[in-house]
């Protein structure tokens, strides 16, 4: 009898203790994805949490392609991407997947050329020729053209990309697969392409660092970190024909002309955008949420964090040098919001 | 020394019937048993790597076949996947990486074990093991910020200057590229070759060194005619351990090698390794075939240092007949 009272006892005891863990415990939400917007997105999650203390957000940056594959498996409960997920991916996902944007990013050229201090000016054509290795030469017309009064010397271009999978090639590419017939047909765009020309450097320090080093290079960076580094870069011209110099309000710009075309699932691309003030070469960075979280507890915690994110969230991203969604982007996502289940 | 009388068991023909009980509690079958499962677990590991990478490479396999060995253009777009470059680069990397670093840790370790005093021998040998366990990305660095500006400022149209009629010395100056993968592998894999070839030279027996001094050599003599073949096994042992090394190394090669699956003769030229370009892909490869193409080179590196390792046993073996022969 002693024996059954004790295990009652212990029972109890047990039982008393699991519940209470439930109450304490915080409600644990895992996302994987993009390394791009990682500052930002641990800025967020742990505001969000200090706010709400009883959830907490875990996000692994193991790059786009692992964010939308451990999606696609059911091993996370949101993932994130650089590049909005293809047709066919979406149709992989056994529950229907939805983009929102959280940030802008915006790809910059940077160079190097001995004796040469003036921002050059780069047109669509510049670019595209120069990646496409058809323009060989600094002073050739297509780029000295715009830069009247700057001295380009008559040496080789040594281009410089990305050589690991990245988001920062994928705006790149999109772009130049927008002005460039050519590059559209033979290279085409994604986080990794074949590159008719150049040297590959691993991450932005990688192609920062080869464009440091070696005289008379040409490579392209995400603005935050030429921002952050001080490295000197160009402008672009968009599509009104105005040279753009990148900044967070160029960028923001990019995204608002696009605003009004939308699609709904937001799956849109914003490079080379109308717009006077728009810089032609940015992109949103997407949070993958299926559309039915079956534990009404997460998908009510993730529900509050993307409102929250698009609202009160957006102060955190420019002291990080991202760029904010525009108004008219954030009321269209706040509508999509309801369409999680 | 005082020994312990032990009833040595031994088996053979009359010692009567021995049940397992006996046999474990002798120990001998216990540590038979437990050291077997373990060899059989490197085994087993290695088997099981072999078949993950081959069954998650069936997609590549089944499209392209050999011509995944023969065709040079990658190109995830298009979904165009030829392996040639990745071989091309990691060959061309650790035979660049080998011939700078067995002279040069081969002369160090005779050094070390030789000629040195015993106090500076081990002080050096304490060092060299310290860089053996520096981790790649700091050799990346290195190679980034030091080895790269010189190759490109000095050493490059240097040797463009002396050796240019070659093909290996012609081409742009860039810095990065094949060569400046092979030096920087050539300073990773030194301290093996180092370490391991200084403790077998230690492990040569002193009379081999007396019977050829009392023969009249000279100390180099030797060394170099006695002692070093005496050891080559275990030196050619160290050369292999770096070649793995070299063959698989991947942050630091991806840093200075320029990322570009190209073939060319030139060793200023960029190129790439097998293992670069998982380490750079992988994490962005979102399309089935382009995953699997990326296993499927995991399983070319394997397959390639299959290969070797058992091209460096044949030799081993071919060396040690020859030597008996001789003797």
């Amino acid at each position: 009898m002693i024996i059954v009272k004790r295990l009652a006892m212990l029972a109890l005891l047990l039982g008393l203790g699991s519940a209470a863990q439930a109450q304490g415990d915080p409600m644990l939400v895992n996302g994987a994805g993009a390394t791009f917007p990682y500052p930002i997105y641990s800025k967020w999650f742990d505001e969000y949490h200090k706010l709400h203390p009883n959830i907490q957000i875990n996000y692994q940056s193991i790059g786009s392609g692992g964010g939308i594959r451990q999606l696609l498996a059911g091993t996370v409960d949101f993932g994130a991407s650089d590049g909005p997920m293809s047709d066919e991916q979406l149709g992989q996902a056994k529950v229907k997947v939805l983009h929102f944007p959280t940030v802008l990013g915006a790809d910059v050229p940077t160079y190097n050329i001995p004796g040469v201090t003036q921002e050059l000016k780069f047109t669509p054509d510049a670019l595209a020729g120069i990646f496409l290795g058809k323009i060989t030469k600094w002073n050739d017309p297509a780029i000295t053209a715009p830069n009247a009064g700057v001295k380009l010397p008559a040496d080789d271009i040594v281009v410089v990309h990305r050589s690991d999978g990245s988001g920062t090639s994928y705006i790149w590419t999109d772009y130049l697969s927008k002005v460039s017939e050519e590059w559209k047909t033979k290279v085409g765009k994604g986080t990794s392409v074949n590159w008719p020309v150049g040297l590959g450097g691993k991450g932005n320090e990688g192609v920062a660092g080869l464009v440091k080093q070696t005289p008379n290079s040409i490579g392209y960076v995400e603005l935050i970190y030429a921002i952050q580094n001080n490295l000197p870069y160009g402008q672009v011209r968009n599509s009104s024909g105005a040279f753009i110099k990148a900044d967070l309000a160029s960028v923001t710009a990019a995204a608002a002309g696009t605003a009004k075309s939308m699609p709904d699932d937001f799956r849109v691309s914003i490079t080379d955008p109308v717009g006077k003030t728009a810089y032609p070469i940015a992109s949103f960075t997407w949070l993958l949420v299926p559309e039915k979280i079956s534990d009404g507890a997460k998908k009510k915690a993730i529900v509050d964090f993307v409102r929250w994110m698009l609202k009160d969230g957006q102060k955190f991203a420019e002291p990080l040098a991202y760029a904010q969604i525009p108004k008219e982007v954030v009321e269209k996502e706040m509508k999509a919001i309801d369409r999680i289940q | 020394m005082a020994t312990v009388p032990i009833a040595v068991e031994r088996a053979g023909p009359g010692w009567g019937p021995r049940t397992l009980l006996r046999r474990l509690r002798s120990g001998d079958e216990i540590a038979h048993l437990a050291t077997l499962c373990f060899a059989a677990s490197v085994i087993l590991i290695t088997t099981w790597l072999v078949y993950v990478l081959w069954v998650n490479s069936a997609l590549p396999r089944h499209k392209f076949g050999l011509h995944f060995f023969l065709t040079s253009v990658w190109d995830p777009i298009f979904d165009q996947f030829g392996a040639l470059p990745f071989i091309y680069g990691t060959l061309v990397t650790s035979a660049v990486a080998l011939l700078l670093a067995v002279p040069a840790g081969l002369g160090a370790a005779i050094f070390l074990a030789e000629l040195a005093p015993q106090r500076i021998s081990d002080a050096l040998t304490f060092v060299i093991d310290l860089l053996a366990a520096v981790p790649s990305v700091i050799y990346g660095l290195l190679g980034i910020f030091t080895v790269v500006p010189l190759l490109r400022k000095y050493v490059q149209p240097f040797l463009h200057s002396t050796l240019g009629f070659l093909p290996f010395f012609q081409g742009p100056h860039y810095g990065v590229g094949f060569l400046a993968a092979g030096v920087l592998l050539a300073v990773m894999v030194m301290p093996f070759i180092i370490s391991v070839s200084r403790e077998v030279l230690l492990a040569v027996p002193v009379d081999q060194r007396e019977a050829a001094l009392a023969l009249g050599a000279t100390r180099w003599e030797a060394t170099w005619k006695v002692i070093v073949p005496y050891a080559r096994i275990g030196i050619l042992g160290s050369v292999f351990l770096a070649l793995a090394r070299a063959l698989g190394e991947t942050m630091a090669v991806t840093m200075v090698i320029g990322n570009n699956p190209r073939i060319s003769a030139s060793l200023f030229a960029p190129g790439y390794t097998i293992a670069a370009i998982i380490a750079n892909e992988f994490t962005e490869a979102t399309g089935d075939l382009y995953l699997q193409a990326l296993i499927e080179l995991g399983l070319v590196l394997f397959l390639l240092t299959f290969i070797l390792n058992g091209l460096a046993r044949l030799l081993i073996l071919l060396t040690t007949q020859r030597g008996t022969a001789q003797e």
